[in-house]
């Protein structure tokens, strides 16, 4: 599906720019995107390094693990293919908690972390397994409890009340999270139905 | 509003004062366990680079042929007929596609509409409470190397469109029109 969408978006925009005169413009985006996409990776290497060696330091602190064992009930109920007592809970225990506080500097290395371990757990080292969709499901629809850019915009334009989406954007992010995991487990059900694939 | 942006601004500092505490207390060679994970960021932004450049220049070739503009067009009288304000659909099409562009797109509806319009609190809602799918996807599985997403961005896409209804929903039963 990956495939097919992403060929998808470039043929349908390189024929639409035939038709429409917009070649030049197209031109321009695909080496302006590309340098984009390098700028972004390299971008990250100080955040990788310093994020990823401050949870190192948690990790072998056994901190990691505390905070997993906090959220233990909840957290094996959504992944129970990873063992108990393994860092991948760890990891994405803090991916959560570092997303939640609108950190996302310090949740995606928590989060690469996560994807690393549950690699680690996965039989097949090239399609992701069900404990990474349901990870992925549940960070796309991230919870958020405050929505800090998007409060400095609204202060920035003059709103009487700047922080009054804070209840609107945890409702809805909270309904959409939970609605991510039910078609998450919707999808798994279907996989393991269809000749028991996982 | 003070206390939020007290809080954003001293989160990061007190975590980072509290895991090299903990680490020191617990006996962990700090300096040289930071330097150990470290290590490990170079290797994972490097691998991110081709995942996502593939993906920004598709996306980018797609949004710059003016064919998105063309398919919010076609969303356009589908949206009218539901109720829902026109000028919101691209967002919610463009926010599972790139970050940045959606940032943009909810700054100018912010800006047109003002903050405290229908259109204003819908944009700030969404903008707060879904995340960019395509990127996600493509700097976590390219960070690990996994090169089929299965059912992955099927339930990514799903959760947005969700959460996109469920903002509308909310938006509309806590402030009205």
């Amino acid at each position: 599906m990956v495939n097919l969408i992403w060929v998808a978006m470039a043929v349908i925009g390189i024929v639409f720019a035939m038709m429409n005169g917009t070649m030049n413009e197209v031109n321009e985006a695909i080496f302006k995107s590309a340098k984009e996409a390098v700028t972004i990776s390299i971008g990250m290497i100080s955040i990788l390094v310093f994020w990823l060696g401050l949870m190192r330091i948690a990790e072998e602190a056994g901190l990691l693990a505390r905070i997993a064992a906090f959220f233990k009930p909840l957290v094996r109920r959504l992944f129970p293919e990873v063992p108990p007592n393994h860092p991948a809970l760890g990891y994405i225990v803090s991916n959560m908690v570092a997303n939640m506080f609108g950190l996302g500097s310090a949740a995606t290395p928590m989060g690469i972390k996560a994807m690393e371990e549950l690699k680690k757990l996965s039989r097949d080292q090239e399609e992701a397994s069900r404990s990474m969709i349901t990870f992925l499901a549940i960070n796309t629809s991230s919870i958020t409890l405050i929505p800090t850019t998007v409060i400095s915009i609204r202060m920035t334009y003059g709103s009487a009340s700047p922080g009054e989406i804070i209840g609107t954007t945890l409702v809805a992010s909270t309904i959409s999270t939970i609605g991510a995991v039910c078609i998450d487990r919707y999808y798994y059900w279907k996989r393991t139905r269809k000749g028991g694939k996982r | 509003m003070a206390f939020v942006q007290l809080l954003s601004a001293w989160l990061i500092p007190i975590t980072i004062a509290f895991i090299l505490l903990y680490g020191t207390v617990k006996k962990v060679p700090t300096y040289e366990a930071f330097v150990e994970g470290g290590k490990e960021g170079i290797q994972i932004a490097f691998s991110i680079i081709p995942y996502l450049v593939g993906m920004l220049v598709s996306i980018s070739i797609f949004r710059a042929s003016g064919a998105l503009d063309y398919m919010m067009n076609g969303i356009k009288p589908v949206a009218d007929a539901i109720g829902l304000p026109a000028e919101v659909v691209p967002l919610a099409v463009v926010r599972t596609v790139s970050g940045t562009a959606a940032l943009g797109m909810v700054t100018d509806l912010i800006a047109t509409y003002g903050p405290d319009s229908f259109i204003g609190r819908l944009a700030s809602t969404i903008q707060g409470s879904t995340e960019t799918t395509l990127y996600v996807l493509t700097v976590y599985f390219g960070a690990v190397g996994i090169k089929k997403m299965g059912d992955a961005l099927k339930v990514g896409i799903l959760a947005d469109i969700l959460s996109f209804i469920v903002s509308f929903f909310i938006v509309l039963l806590i402030f009205g029109k």
